[in-house]
């Protein structure tokens, strides 16, 4: 009997399970549907969700940061409006395989052009130059990479900032290396280490978040060069020729000066001038 | 075709993983043996303190752990396990002090179902020759129980082999940090998984194989 009771509920449960994920894959086919049915009456831009300043999920659903600010202009170029972009998470590991199996059309997501992601995907731009700086608190004395010998430092596990520090900038500083940036700022912040380090441009929008302000400012070391790029699918050149042609426009106008401004500005950020199309600062 | 491995320290990452696992291994064996006898203890505060701890930790996800071992404890309380200085060293043994808190209280569980499969005249008939709880325990009973239960343990041992990627979390240089960082620079998740995993199942599989015809062996046959 008890075990009649066990079974009926379980089933009751595993019922319920399946009508929630029928409703879930229901909600993606509404969407899936007009992305589709409609022609071409919607796009799918990859960003980050996880980046304050670059892309960031706010906790009401929208979106914010450089990245976003850069596609949604790109996407306007093309032809789409603001709300028939379809933003799309894609992690860093996961890039390649998401452009490549037509996941996203474009991706704008701190995404650095190098040799080996050239042969995966075809780039349009680069729209940003940013470099591998420090974020330090405001009051230290931190001012020039051999400062950081024996002092401690914080990256996430695996990134090339991490890997660059150990390999040149700082072979005898202390790395720690955490799951994201936002524990290596909680870290700052207890001063259990000196110093964060990967992009300036990611740094800055750390910064300049409302609960950080003031707290901490960037080194300015220009430790390595980054050319943001847009991500295409490999052999896409139509479209990477769209999006050039929309970044240009998009310096030429202010917008990108604007959008700079807006993301990065209350870190003291002093960005490149906009980088021309294709030229890849080595 | 496996080029893209060249510059990289495959085996040492894996090495880190074995040493991880094997101290872990140790440490857990020990602490949850300690507390499958508080488990079966005459003591209610010790039985309880053992219920308690099991039924906590055991629900705790462990990358929880782990990452609170180092941003909590290192970071906040300053616990830095005699390594303030060096935090690859830091890393290592907070990753261990995670693994062993995690793992022994499916140690602890696995040993007390062994426990269970001793039958309890043996116990009371080590009692009426005059042994106390411990002699009863170290002499009885725990010899017999631990020969029962050496295929759970294997499970045990081949889950924490496989909960030691979780110390990428906190920066310790093992097979998942190694991974990370790969696909960080190569682009090429698919095979680079792919050389991971194998490296995974070439370390539990012989695990699995030698300790499981060793608890055929070992097992009391009642």
């Amino acid at each position: 009997m008890k075990l009649r009771k066990v079974t009926a509920a379980s089933a009751a449960v595993l019922a319920l399970a399946l009508t929630a994920t029928a409703c879930g894959s229901d909600d993606d086919k509404d969407s899936g549907s007009s992305s589709t049915g409609g022609g071409d009456s919607k796009i799918k831009i990859g960003i980050k969700y996880d980046q304050p300043g670059l892309g960031l999920k706010e906790p009401d659903g929208s979106f914010a940061g450089f990245d976003v600010d850069v596609a949604t202009y790109v996407a306007k170029e093309l032809g789409y409006e603001p709300d028939q972009i379809e933003w799309v998470e894609t992690k860093s590991a996961d890039r390649e395989n998401a452009l490549a199996r037509g996941d996203v059309k474009l991706i704008a997501a701190t995404y650095s052009i190098n040799d080996e992601r050239k042969q995966k995907v075809d780039f349009a731009g680069p729209y940003l130059l940013a470099h591998q700086d420090l974020l330090v608190k405001s009051d230290s004395d931190i001012t020039k990479a051999t400062d950081l010998n024996g002092k401690k430092l914080c990256s996430v596990v695996g990134s090339t900032s991490a890997q660059n520090v150990q390999k040149d900038i700082a072979p005898k500083a202390q790395l720690k290396e955490l799951g994201g940036y936002s524990e290596c700022i909680a870290a700052l912040q207890s001063g259990a280490v000196d110093a964060v380090t990967t992009d300036d441009s990611i740094l800055a929008g750390f910064a300049a978040q409302d609960k950080y302000k003031g707290q901490f400012k960037l080194a300015g070391l220009k430790l390595s060069n980054e050319n943001y790029g847009i991500g295409v699918k490999k052999g896409d050149t139509a479209t990477v020729d769209k999006v050039n042609t929309a970044l240009e426009k998009m310096v030429t106008d202010k917008a990108w000066q604007k959008a700079v401004d807006d993301n990065f500005g209350p870190a003291e950020y002093k960005n490149e001038v906009a980088p021309k199309i294709g030229n890849i600062v080595k | 075709m496996f080029d893209f491995l060249e510059g990289y320290d495959v085996l040492g990452a894996f090495w880190m993983t074995v040493k991880l696992t094997a101290v872990s291994a140790i440490g857990s064996l020990i602490w949850g043996t300690l507390l499958a006898a508080m488990r079966v203890s005459p003591v209610p505060l010790m039985r309880g303190f053992g219920t308690a701890y099991v039924n906590i930790v055991r629900n705790i996800p462990l990358t929880v752990i782990i990452v609170f071992a180092s941003l909590g404890l290192a970071d906040i309380f300053g616990v830095t396990m005699g390594a303030s200085d060096n935090f690859d060293v830091q890393g290592f043994r907070l990753a261990v002090l995670g693994f062993v808190a995690y793992t022994a209280a499916f140690v602890c569980e696995a040993i007390r179902s062994g426990i269970n499969t001793v039958p309890v005249g043996q116990a009371e008939a080590a009692r009426a020759i005059g042994l106390s709880f411990s002699q009863v325990l170290r002499l009885i009973v725990l010899p017999q129980a631990f020969r029962s239960v050496i295929g759970p343990l294997a499970n045990v041992l081949i889950a924490l082999t496989k909960n030691t990627t979780v110390a990428a979390a906190i920066g310790v240089a093992e097979a998942a940090t190694l991974m990370k960082t790969m696909i960080e620079n190569e682009a090429q998740t698919l095979a680079i998984g792919a050389v991971f995993a194998l490296g995974f199942v070439v370390l539990t599989l012989p695990t699995g194989l030698f300790l499981g015809w060793l608890s055929k062996r070992l097992a009391v046959k009642r």
